[in-house]
């Protein structure tokens, strides 16, 4: 069990990572990652929030919209996985929002470091998709756990070593047109293949 | 119609590109496009979305309290989405298998929330459809160029037929298998980006 529990996790960082494998909040992940620092928070934000909203979608998916998930009411045949989309990211804005205030009121410091990272996260595509995987997988809620844990740690893991290399590059002489956006889609390409050897590994 | 709605319109397709200059909306570009039939589906979703989310949100925009607008428009872009999601189930089954989550994923595009924000808060319906539609099709334009050369180039062919007759089938080409790595479609957007770069300087990031 926990043997199952591990490679999960280990999958979930290297071979399915959710920035260079599944090319999931590209958006935040090419745009704020100019600087180690404050990737490292957004990092740390991405994992905090989708450690807790895949294991909550998991539960709201397996028992309230799943067909037949609301039987003991008397609704047998109720199938509303039509309405997963909104419910998801009505969960996720409603969590981030919760932290934004927990946050703020018990540990100002982390709330300063985070700063406006923490809003954005609503809109980052790797929090939906890692609930939308978690959901067409059928994981259950131990395995969205770790799922959700995992994941976000692969994502963070990428953005900060996308941000190292960034930091290194400012010394080298980017061609005029390539400057900025274009060269760093290429280095992400570049990651992105390395990433493409973890593929082939079978846990 | 008039030169200010035709550069409303056509502005987004080279002179300010959601991929390529506003940094919006990567995610998709890269993960569906290793066939033009799932780019050109996924194209016109998102097309249709940012249109419609456009028009809505600006009909509405003067009702909207500014302290819950994230949530108003995340509900009218959800709902959107599910019924692109449902129409694409309903007569698209095999293609929204390919597309998987990416279709929901839509929802956090972020040429759409950007344009809501950014465009359509400040700017009457109409002009702001027109925005959206815009947007879209700036969106598309990279999307099916990246397909139509990752397709072409990686196996031989366009919207499944066959072009180039690969050699495992009698013919002469060697597929590159490389393009149907998701990872070429990085290496296309950069290089496109430096192609539109070059033509028009202004775009040119400073150091």
């Amino acid at each position: 069990m926990l043997e199952h529990y591990l490679s999960l996790f280990i999958k979930s960082i290297f071979i399915e990572n959710m920035a260079l494998a599944f090319f999931l909040g590209m958006c935040t992940f090419l745009a704020v990652s100019k600087r180690v620092e404050t990737s490292l928070g957004l990092g740390v934000a991405v994992v905090a929030v989708q450690a807790i909203t895949v294991p909550v979608n998991n539960l709201i998916y397996n028992h309230v919209l799943k067909a037949g998930a609301l039987e003991w009411l008397g609704f047998g045949e109720l199938d509303l996985t039509f309405l997963g989309l909104i419910t998801y990211i009505g969960v996720i804005a409603a969590i981030v929002q919760i932290l934004e205030m927990t946050l703020d009121k018990y540990f100002p410091a982390l709330y300063n470091a985070l700063g406006i990272f923490l809003p954005l996260i609503t809109v980052n595509c790797a929090i939906l998709g890692g609930s939308l995987l978690m959901v067409e997988r059928n994981y259950t809620f131990g395995e969205s756990v770790v799922y959700g844990f995992g994941s976000g740690i692969g994502w963070a893991l990428a953005i900060i070593a996308l941000a190292g290399i960034r930091e290194k590059m400012k010394y080298s002489n980017v061609p005029a047109g390539l400057r900025g956006l274009g060269i760093t889609f290429i280095t992400a390409g570049l990651m992105a293949l390395a990433f493409m050897l973890f593929s082939g590994i079978q846990l | 119609m008039s030169s200010k709605l035709r550069k409303v319109l056509l502005d987004p397709i080279f002179n300010n590109n959601p991929i390529t200059l506003q940094v919006l909306g990567i995610c998709s570009a890269l993960a569906v496009t290793s066939k033009l039939e799932t780019a050109i589906v996924m194209s016109l979703s998102v097309t249709l979305v940012v249109a419609f989310s456009n028009l809505a949100i600006s009909a509405i925009r003067d009702y909207i309290p500014a302290s819950i607008r994230i949530i108003v428009e995340m509900t009218i872009i959800a709902s959107l989405v599910i019924v692109a999601d449902q129409l694409i189930r309903a007569y698209f089954f095999e293609i929204s298998k390919q597309l998987s989550v990416y279709v929901g994923l839509i929802i956090t595009n972020c040429i759409i929330m950007g344009r809501a924000e950014a465009y359509a808060l400040k700017n009457p319906p109409w002009q702001s459809f027109l925005d959206g539609f815009g947007n879209g099709l700036g969106y598309s334009f990279i999307l099916i160029s990246v397909a139509f050369v990752r397709e072409l180039i990686g196996s031989g062919k366009l919207f499944g037929m066959t072009i180039l007759a690969a050699k495992n089938d009698g013919g002469w080409y060697q597929p590159n298998g490389l393009f149907l790595v998701p990872a070429s479609a990085f290496f296309l957007i950069g290089l496109m980006i430096w192609a539109f770069r070059t033509a028009k300087k202004e775009q040119v990031e400073e150091e």
